[in-house]
């Protein structure tokens, strides 16, 4: 997708300089030749170091937050639905903002990049189709669709849904047979299966909270991991610990995750707790027939009710 | 296992399912002593927070019971606990915890006998499934 980076150059220089936004969110190369760094052009000078492709892992809607100003902002599809939630939810203004919207092929994969490649990378060059891997000695060309970020390939809005600007033609959406498939997988096991697995899934984690911190659902004033008084959940890495932050990061996001893939993309240790948020995507699909994001007149699933939702469950 | 008696941490709303409790209660209805009430303001008010902070302090399992629905002192308390706990009972189901450790009713506080008769199933379910494995602290809390 680096094909977009000298429009979104453009657009940025433009409304930077027309006094339309006072800084513009974006991506710069990052210091590794796989990986894209989240970026604020202040100036049109500055906004000549934007770049977009297909290691612009993170979701810039993380730092609209409560901000004042003017912003412009580069969004792929999910980022674009998030920032829908945030404007909903009252965490900017939609006159704030000026989004750039990226229709989006996918990302690579960070792991499936640095298989692939013999050697320290040096850069990655994507024209939608081919992924060029560039480094000392070697160069290699990737099928896109063999490398693809895993929630990139049950992506069911690759096109921004609010944008005031288009830095290219629509893509084609998707077709996916079975959307949640790794869900059902393990929702077929028995329940001690369930818990070895997710406990398996969770042994690596370091509570260093890089998802929570990715996440632009995660924007509490103080998250139930911080407080003390009552303390919810202990710091160390007890398994149980470790589980109940997990669980509980994941109900926060119910109704609201747009499976952006920022949190672990951003997981030093690989852990997929996608596994995690994806149930709840599903229960609210499935129960409620709801999609996160696609419109500003809908509040998130959980914040709103229809008298007659399913309540079997409930005696 | 035959002498095992769970605890059980029970929730239950101000208005309908405490009044249903205090009825069954004056009313002699009888069910066994295994469950902790915790009178809450609204069914809406119980976070997934507590009901984790339940069974890590070693609860056996968790009730939770509110008004019925289109009953709420506040309206619509209890819809959003229904969105809530459907999601929730999905998700505790989902990482491994058995059926029957979670409980939701909806009792009103004309309704003792039910609030009895739901107790009973509670307890003699959770009975069942024996002592807890999943969700609690091992390790003493050092705050």
């Amino acid at each position: 997708m680096n094909y977009y980076t000298d429009k979104i150059k453009e657009i940025s220089k433009k409304i930077l300089s027309d006094g339309k936004v006072d800084t513009v969110f974006g991506f710069r190369k990052g210091s590794l030749g796989y990986m894209s760094e989240p970026f604020m052009a202040k100036t049109a000078q500055a906004a000549d170091k934007l770049v977009f492709d297909c290691n612009c892992r993170m979701n810039l809607v993380n730092y609209v937050t409560n901000r004042t100003g003017k912003i412009g902002i580069v969004v792929k599809g999910c980022d674009s639905r998030n920032l829908v939630t945030h404007i909903v939810e009252n965490k900017i203004k939609r006159d704030q903002l000026y989004i750039i919207g990226v229709p989006c092929t996918g990302l690579a994969d960070k792991d499936a990049l640095l298989e692939a490649a013999e050697g320290e990378i040096d850069s990655v060059e994507d024209d939608g189709e081919t992924v060029t891997v560039k480094g000392e000695g070697f160069e290699k060309k990737l099928s896109k669709k063999d490398i693809l970020q895993s929630n990139c390939r049950t992506c069911i809005k690759r096109n921004p849904v609010i944008y005031d600007e288009l830095v290219g033609e629509e893509v084609p959406e998707l077709e996916i047979e079975n959307r949640f498939e790794d869900v059902e997988k393990v929702e077929t096991m028995s329940s001690d299966e369930r818990w070895d697995f997710f406990n398996d899934l969770l042994s690596e984690c370091t509570r260093c909270y890089a998802c929570r911190n990715a996440c632009p659902l995660c924007y509490c004033p103080t998250c139930f991991v911080d407080e003390s008084r009552p303390q919810w959940v202990g710091k160390g890495d007890n398994e149980t610990d470790v589980m109940t932050y997990h669980y509980l990061r994941a109900f926060h996001d119910a109704g609201r995750c747009t499976d952006c893939g920022a949190c672990e993309a951003a997981c030093p240790m690989g852990i997929k707790m996608r596994y995690f948020t994806r149930k709840t995507i599903k229960d609210c699909v499935e129960k409620y027939g709801f999609e996160t994001g696609m419109n500003l007149e809908q509040r998130p699933a959980l914040d709103q009710y229809k008298v007659n939702d399913p309540d079997e469950f409930i005696k | 296992m035959s002498d095992f008696e769970p605890k059980i941490i029970t929730f239950l709303c101000n208005w309908c399912s405490y009044g249903a409790a205090d009825l069954a209660g004056v009313s002699r209805f009888q069910y066994p002593p295994s469950m902790r009430i915790i009178r809450v303001p609204c069914s809406g008010r119980v976070s997934p927070k507590m009901i984790l902070s339940a069974f890590r302090n070693g609860a056996d399992g968790v009730w939770v019971s509110g008004c019925h629905p289109g009953d709420c002192h506040y309206i619509s308390g209890n819809y959003y606990a229904r969105r809530k706990f459907a999601v929730l009972n999905e998700m505790f189901e989902y990482v491994g915890l058995e059926k029957d450790r979670l409980h939701f009713s909806w009792i009103s506080s004309a309704e003792g006998v039910k609030f009895a008769d739901v107790a009973k199933e509670v307890i003699d379910k959770v009975t069942k499934l024996g002592p807890a494995k999943h969700f609690i602290k091992k390790l003493p809390e050092v705050a």
